[in-house]
């Protein structure tokens, strides 16, 4: 799916208009930066309910495209103003974390990760 | 190419400037078409490193050289050092405080982290001197272990 797919089933206002056409096809949930840094490999969507620009900076370094915060979150300038600067699309959706994430995986969207 | 020299004042009070010098890097890494391996593995390992920085030592300095065979990064702090590297080692054993924690850090993943995405990683500390992290990624991964 594209992140204009992603918008549509998180009925989700868009913060940052990066790429809407980009192809995600993985996606990860967190609110601790430290497990997305050390355990997220090649997921290109972010959902997370921390609002600190260091999401950003997290997302940047994993080569993520789109961050979607839950929850109806308050999200400052500074982040989005950094998260334009990186050309990322930011995400507000009124839906909670569990939601989010199981609406975006039941429309195609893995973890990106198997367990053995 | 010849080899590349940065230098960064990684600032100790200020959260929201934290990874501005990896982000930096990053964007270098990018120009000088490094792939994006490499480029990830430095980021991540630099960022966590900036993040520790801040987090317990108060800031300090990042130099980063860049050859067409390695990336190297050398974080420099002037905080309390590490106790127990054997422990700072282990996944999930952190100091951080509560605060940190509500910031998305501190999971007790920094320092394992670092060793992940790095080829080579050395640590020089003590207690009440600081912490330098000598941190080496090399373009072609099956060199690591030759340094």
């Amino acid at each position: 799916m594209t992140v204009r797919d992603v918008v549509q089933i998180l009925k989700a206002e868009i913060l940052a208009e990066g790429d809407l056409d980009v192809e995600v096809r993985t996606a990860c949930g967190s609110d601790m930066m430290s497990d997305v840094l050390a355990f997220v490999k090649d997921q290109s969507v972010l959902l997370t309910g921390l609002t600190n620009p260091q999401v950003v900076r997290t997302a940047e370094m994993m080569d993520m495209h789109c961050i979607i915060f839950v929850r109806g979150k308050e999200v400052d300038d500074t982040i989005l103003e950094l998260a334009k600067e990186k050309d990322m699309t930011v995400l507000r959706t009124p839906y909670r974390m569990f939601t989010a994430c199981g609406l975006l995986y039941t429309n195609g969207l893995s973890g990106g990760c198997d367990v053995t | 190419m010849s080899t590349l020299h940065f230098d960064y004042v990684v600032p100790g009070d200020d959260f929201t400037q934290a990874g501005a010098a990896s982000s930096d890097v990053k964007r270098k890494l990018k120009k000088i078409g490094c792939s994006s391996d490499v480029i990830r593995r430095v980021a991540i390992a630099m960022y966590e490193g900036e993040i520790n920085m801040v987090i317990h030592a108060g800031g300090g300095t990042a130099h980063v050289e860049i050859d067409p065979d390695k990336i190297y990064v050398a974080l420099e702090d002037h905080g309390p050092g590490i106790k127990d590297v054997s422990k700072a080692m282990q996944e999930g054993w952190s100091t951080a405080p509560d605060n940190v924690r509500s910031l998305g850090f501190g999971a007790g993943m920094g320092l394992p982290n670092i060793k992940k995405y790095s080829d080579v990683l050395k640590i020089d500390t003590e207690v009440g001197k600081g912490t330098t992290l000598h941190m080496t990624v090399f373009t072609d991964r099956s060199k690591a272990g030759g340094d």
